[in-house]
């Protein structure tokens, strides 16, 4: 996300807003990238993102290669990153849409191989297509992102949706303050253009969009908060703490959701949430993205150069 | 009867507060005669006007990789690159397969330097067996063993076990050897992948924080305190271990410490191209700290710049940043960086650069036979220009390796001749062949 500014933002989400439309044809199909390959190269497990991906790809006719390994199997099995790399880049690969394990992976990638590569998630780092769909989702409610306030509140520390997101939102304009235990939030984050709060109660009722993120339960044998019991009753969305949310405001969250952890059953399930339509969007996210930069009429370089 | 004439060179000594215009005799492997308008007819003559001659470089910390890695880097092509760089004399980390923690490693180590005969190969031994920071290895035996070991460390790790470094430290004290510590507390910087702060928050890499250093570093110096023992810092990289150290020297503790080029030349911005090449431990620190290891090498507070030469394959490196080993080659880089970060940039001055290079290691390994340009003395002599210009290129390097952070970067000054025992083992920046023979090669070569 650092390398999109906010006209490129902008463009990408107006894309996806033309090519949302498809999928509401009966024929959910577009010629546009017919003899194209695109290559999902997933280093991590992931059932949405991947699918996502396929799907938009397969809706833009795309031809559309899955590789899935494991990091660690992958590389106790010998087979080199960069060799699977070389590999694609070989078998004529047009973009590799790469999630991997490790921070960084997608940059070095970028810089091995010529075809266009998109980050599907990296480490800690960056999930840039997350954060877009994420954008998608909150301008179909808000016309303006100047301005609007944004809590994201969970495991920070550990997250590539929330930097992908903190970097969308503060280059659109939103004031976004990461809410958390110290514990799950990087004291620097406060030079990311974002205020960091420990105290969801204070900042509930001020907020037009309440982000959750997931928090894994091995972060309570790290002992980073002592347990899911008392991470939930701190900072976990409940239906009490809803109802000081402002009337217009909405709650969203990336997936997998841990029910009962960070958000109850019934604030996910409750009008405000825009959790499914955050899943829709991000095929409509997806198509734009890899429609800029393989599509005819635009170049690559739409999207702030070949690695995103 | 081997003679050679240095004519014409600024001569520095910072032994002896030399710094003059001079010729350089040398004859026999001794240093025979400096002064003005030397001759020796029968000597071979080298022009040295415009560089400068200094007692040969000493480095506190060179992993040479044999035994065990002789893929990445052997006794010979490290001797190589030491020579290449001005060194006239290395001393070899223990963390080898098998470790260096017993006296027969130590002297095979020693014993191959020696045949070589590049530079002097001196040996540090491991302080626990296999490095496993728990038993202790065979101190007195390496001590008093051919290889006559003097610095002990498990460096890659520190020992996190205090009452080990305790009892260790103690015993040390029994040969006047030297506790030299790694400092890291592991369960602090557990996962790490480089410095914490506002750049491992952005790039997602977990980080390592200063306070993992500076906990041990104190630590350490409370029990140098308590104990009497020498201590050695290795590779200081953070502010506050720079304050530590110099806080304890002021307090007459038994302590010295190094600090490597990289850490003085590069910062943690370096990171953000995920570029394993720039992954080191301890990691590439911020700014305030660079300039705190500048501070600390031009105030005497470090007494050295050790190149902690961690030479790593090709393919160790060219992976996901998360799982390539940490480490970069310094040998043939450090004086020019040193000239280059320190002295062009007004921090330190030439006779600084080499008393930080030569002179204090050499003391602190107790080697009386380098580090001086005292007549009489082994000829161990380094002549460097430091005016020349020139782009670091990894392909060319002696080193098996070629893992240089510092790849086609510009630098200033040059090794133009290395003389080890009065014999040159580098002539006009070339390392004189023969002596490069790779030994395990040239094994493997008569086997076919």
């Amino acid at each position: 996300m650092d390398q999109l500014s906010s006209d490129q933002i902008t463009h990408i989400l107006d894309t996806a807003e033309q090519l949302r439309s498809v999928t509401d044809r009966p024929i959910k199909k577009l010629p546009t990238l017919r003899g194209r390959t695109v290559c999902n190269l997933f280093y991590e497990a992931s059932t949405r993102t991947r699918i996502s991906f396929e799907l938009a790809a397969k809706r833009l006719s795309a031809d559309v290669i899955n590789f899935s390994a494991d990091s660690k199997s992958s590389v106790a099995k010998g087979e080199s990153f960069k060799d699977t790399a070389w590999t694609l880049e070989a078998m004529g690969v047009d973009a590799i849409i790469v999630r991997h394990g490790s921070s960084g992976a997608p940059a070095q990638l970028a810089r091995w191989v010529k075809a266009s590569v998109l980050n599907a998630g990296d480490g800690a780092h960056e999930h840039p297509t997350q954060a877009l769909l994420d954008l998608f989702s909150i301008r179909q409610h808000f016309k303006d992102f100047e301005g609007l306030k944004v809590a994201i509140v969970g495991d920070i520390l550990h997250s590539r949706v929330a930097r992908s997101n903190v970097k969308g939102l503060v280059t659109m304009g939103a004031d976004v303050t990461l809410v958390g235990p110290p514990t799950l939030i990087p004291a620097q984050a406060t030079s990311w253009g974002a205020t960091i709060s420990h105290d969801l109660d204070s900042v509930i009722g001020d907020v037009d969009i309440c982000y959750l993120l997931r928090v894994q339960k091995e972060r309570q044998d790290e002992q980073l908060f002592p347990s899911l019991r008392e991470y939930a009753a701190n900072w976990g969305l409940d239906s009490r703490r809803q109802a000081l949310m402002k009337r217009e405001s909405l709650v969203m969250h990336p997936g997998p959701m841990n029910r009962g952890v960070e958000i109850s059953a019934d604030v996910s399930e409750s009008p405000r949430s825009i959790i499914l339509d955050q899943v829709s969007n991000g095929l409509a996210v997806r198509m734009s993205l890899l429609y800029l930069m393989l599509g005819g009429g635009e170049p690559a370089s739409e999207a702030g150069g070949e690695q995103l | 009867m081997s003679e050679w004439l240095l004519k014409g060179g600024r001569v520095i000594d910072p032994a002896k507060e030399y710094d003059d215009v001079a010729d350089v005799h040398l004859v026999n492997g001794t240093l025979a005669e400096i002064g003005p308008t030397l001759n020796a007819a029968g000597a071979e003559l080298i022009d040295a006007h415009g560089s400068v001659i200094a007692p040969g470089f000493v480095d506190l910390h060179t992993h040479l990789r044999e035994p065990g890695r002789e893929d990445e880097e052997t006794i010979a092509t490290a001797s190589a690159a030491a020579a290449a760089g001005g060194y006239t004399a290395i001393c070899a980390m223990p963390n080898t397969d098998p470790v260096c923690d017993t006296s027969s490693v130590a002297e095979k180590v020693w014993a191959l330097g020696r045949e070589v005969g590049l530079v002097d190969v001196r040996v540090a031994g491991a302080l626990s067996r296999g490095l496993d920071g728990a038993v202790m290895s065979d101190i007195g035996e390496m001590s008093r063993s051919a290889a006559r070991v003097t610095m002990f460390t498990d460096d890659g790790h520190g020992v996190q076990d205090s009452l080990f470094a305790r009892r260790t430290m103690e015993y040390l004290v029994a040969f006047d050897a030297i506790y030299a510590e790694h400092c890291e507390d592991a369960a602090l910087a557990a996962g790490g992948q480089m410095h914490e702060g506002d750049r491992s928050a952005a790039l997602g890499l977990r980080g390592i924080p200063a306070e993992a250093e500076e906990l041990m570093a104190a630590r350490d110096i409370a029990l140098a305190k308590l104990t009497g023992c020498r201590l050695h810092l290795l590779h200081v990289s953070t502010a506050g271990t720079v304050e530590l150290v110099r806080r304890a020297k002021a307090e007459g503790v038994r302590i010295s410490a190094e600090a490597t080029p990289h850490h003085f030349t590069l910062t943690d911005a370096a990171l953000e191209t995920y570029d394993p090449l720039m992954k080191v431990n301890p990691p590439l620190r911020s700014v305030e700290d660079v300039d705190a290891v500048i501070r600390g090498l031009a105030d005497g507070t470090i007494d050295a710049i050790a190149t902690d030469h961690a030479p790593h394959a090709v393919e160790e490196k060219d992976q996901e940043f998360g799982y390539a080993p940490p480490g970069m080659l310094g040998l043939e880089t450090a004086l020019a960086l040193g000239i280059t970060q320190l002295v062009d940039a007004g921090h330190l001055d030439l006779a600084k650069l080499i008393e930080v290079l030569s002179v204090k290691p050499a003391r602190i390994l107790g080697l009386d036979a380098q580090g001086t340009l005292e007549i009489g003395s082994a000829a161990n002599v380094v002549v460097f220009d430091p005016s020349v210009r020139w782009s670091v290129d990894a392909s060319s390097l002696q080193s098996k390796s070629r893992n240089t952070p510092f790849h086609g970067r510009e630098v200033l000054g040059r090794v133009m001749h290395t003389f080890y025992e009065g014999r040159p083992t580098v002539l006009d920046g070339k390392v004189l062949s023969g002596a490069t023979s790779d030994r395990f090669d040239d094994r493997a070569k008569e086997s076919v």
